[in-house]
């Protein structure tokens, strides 16, 4: 494809031998010779280097000079409290539609006199158009940088050998540091459950930076095929799959993306797309939301197959929005909407190839995560 | 000496019957294999049938019957241990069948031929 989009990294994907696959209008490594079950034990035992470049990235800058003018601004597509959020933290957000579907999942953060927002590649034009429509801020894709993720219990010991400061950083924090003269952007936080940190790059950069990090023995590169494992075990959501514009927060497991301040009787509820249904809903309860499976045996149970209450006949229950093998669990794992009246524990039946298999109902996350709080 | 499908499989002739595995190649495009589901020993198959489900991490795909005959054998070692596949995929068998007509297996390619085929 002519128009297919490569990262600062995608040279260096090749000469690590990765394979390479179309994602979302980009050329980005699904695996690497490691291979995918090694990429993701390495990423839980000791760090894993994602190209993560693909993610838009834009800043939404206040025309009057307050931050909490862009704040309020944003909050009219986020279904979160942004206003609350202090200069040098992140949050995870929401856009919403109308009919109170999500379109797309974000995690923004307050950089003192502008916002910096992270959004999925396959929704990064529908996004930056919706925030172009917003009054009072000025809306800059950023174009000029990668972005890395460097995940896993031994993240923060690896890069603090080349960037000290990284290691005072809490979960969810967010702020400028320093690299041979160049400002990183960097977050604590990431898609695998571990510690880690999320690290936006000069574009001139980014392959020295890359570089400099996969020079420590505890560092590998790793591919879009664990990324997705491994955020499969670690109960988050992913865009396209778990939720999309038919899909209300309440429905994905989101619910606590919408913030108390948003809800109803909150100091500044609703007034964000959809809200009057995603607020109604959220105080009664969804009748069906995101719910963890674990199938019986080995056979990865994946995104479509359809849930039963019963080993035969009956209705369907919902159907498997995520699901595969989870390399830390050591078996499969799948994500599904079904009623969130069935208690944990109760056993539930996965259609396929014509055959029921037994699976759990489950608690969210797979894994126990290891953020820095 | 073995014979190759175009679907990745390698075929060893055992007097009247024929091993059958995936080859490297495949093995290395399947990466990580998790679960593979075999046909039921007995069962009468058709050329081309599919006959194994094989998982790996990213996906799932089928090994097909390279000849009509009869399952006269399966490697049930392979339930609890799928990854033996990635480990040495030419050492690790999946089925045996009883061709129909003995001689269905030499149409196959050789080495060389497969060889040329994977480039």
């Amino acid at each position: 494809m002519a128009d297919t989009r490569r990262t600062g990294l995608n040279e260096l994907h090749r000469e690590l031998g990765a394979r390479m696959v179309s994602f979302a209008g980009w050329d980005m490594p699904v695996q690497f010779p490691m291979g995918v079950m090694a990429e993701h034990l390495h990423t839980r035992e000791k760090a894993g280097l994602f190209d993560v470049g693909h993610m838009g990235q834009v800043l939404i800058r206040p025309q009057d000079g307050d931050i909490a003018s862009a704040a309020l601004a944003l909050e009219t597509v986020i279904a979160a409290d942004v206003l609350s959020l202090p200069e040098g933290r992140q949050r995870y957000g929401l856009f919403t539609n109308d009919t109170g579907g999500i379109l797309d999942d974000l995690m923004f953060a307050n950089r003192g006199d502008h916002f910096l927002l992270v959004v999925n590649a396959a929704c990064a034009q529908q996004d930056i158009a919706i925030l172009k429509g917003l009054a009072g801020v000025t809306v800059t894709p950023v174009t000029d940088r990668g972005l890395l993720a460097l995940q896993g219990p031994q993240a923060a010991e690896v890069l603090a050998r080349i960037v000290p400061q990284a290691a005072d950083m809490r979960f969810m924090d967010s702020v400028t540091l320093d690299w041979q003269g160049h400002a990183l952007w960097v977050s604590r936080s990431g898609y695998t459950g571990e510690d880690g940190y999320e690290i936006s790059v000069p574009e001139a950069q980014v392959e020295a930076f890359a570089r400099a990090l996969l020079e420590h023995p505890e560092v590998a590169p790793i591919g879009l095929g664990a990324r997705d494992s491994l955020r499969l075990e670690a109960g988050m959501p992913l865009y396209g799959h778990d939720m999309d514009a038919g899909v209300t927060p309440g429905a994905a497991g989101l619910g606590w993306a919408v913030s108390k301040a948003r809800r109803q009787g909150g100091a500044r509820e609703g007034g964000f797309p959809g809200a009057g249904v995603i607020l109604p809903e959220l105080a009664r309860g969804a009748t069906s939301v995101r719910r963890g499976l674990r199938p019986e045996g080995r056979a990865p149970i994946r995104e479509g197959v359809v849930i039963f209450a019963a080993n035969e006949g009956g209705e369907p229950l919902g159907q498997v929005s995520s699901g595969g093998f989870g390399p830390s669990v050591g078996g499969p794992v799948a994500m599904a909407r079904i009623p969130a009246d069935i208690p944990e524990g109760t056993t539930v039946f996965a259609e396929l190839r014509g055959k029921r298999i037994p699976a759990t109902v489950a608690a969210l996350p797979f894994i126990t995560p290891s953020y820095k709080r | 000496m073995l014979k190759y499908t175009e679907d990745h499989e390698w075929l060893r002739s055992d007097g009247d019957e024929v091993t059958v595995g995936i080859t490297k190649h495949a093995s290395e495009q399947l990466g990580d294999v998790v679960f593979i589901e075999l046909p039921e020993e007995g069962r009468e198959v058709e050329a081309g049938e599919e006959i194994v489900v094989i998982e790996s991490v990213k996906a799932a795909s089928d090994i097909t019957a390279p000849v009509a005959g009869v399952i006269t054998a399966v490697n049930a070692d392979l339930a609890d241990a799928p990854a033996t596949v990635n480990e040495d995929p030419m050492g690790t068998w999946f089925f045996r069948i009883k061709p129909a007509d003995a001689s269905a297996v030499e149409g196959f390619m050789d080495e060389a031929a497969y060889q040329a085929l994977i480039g």
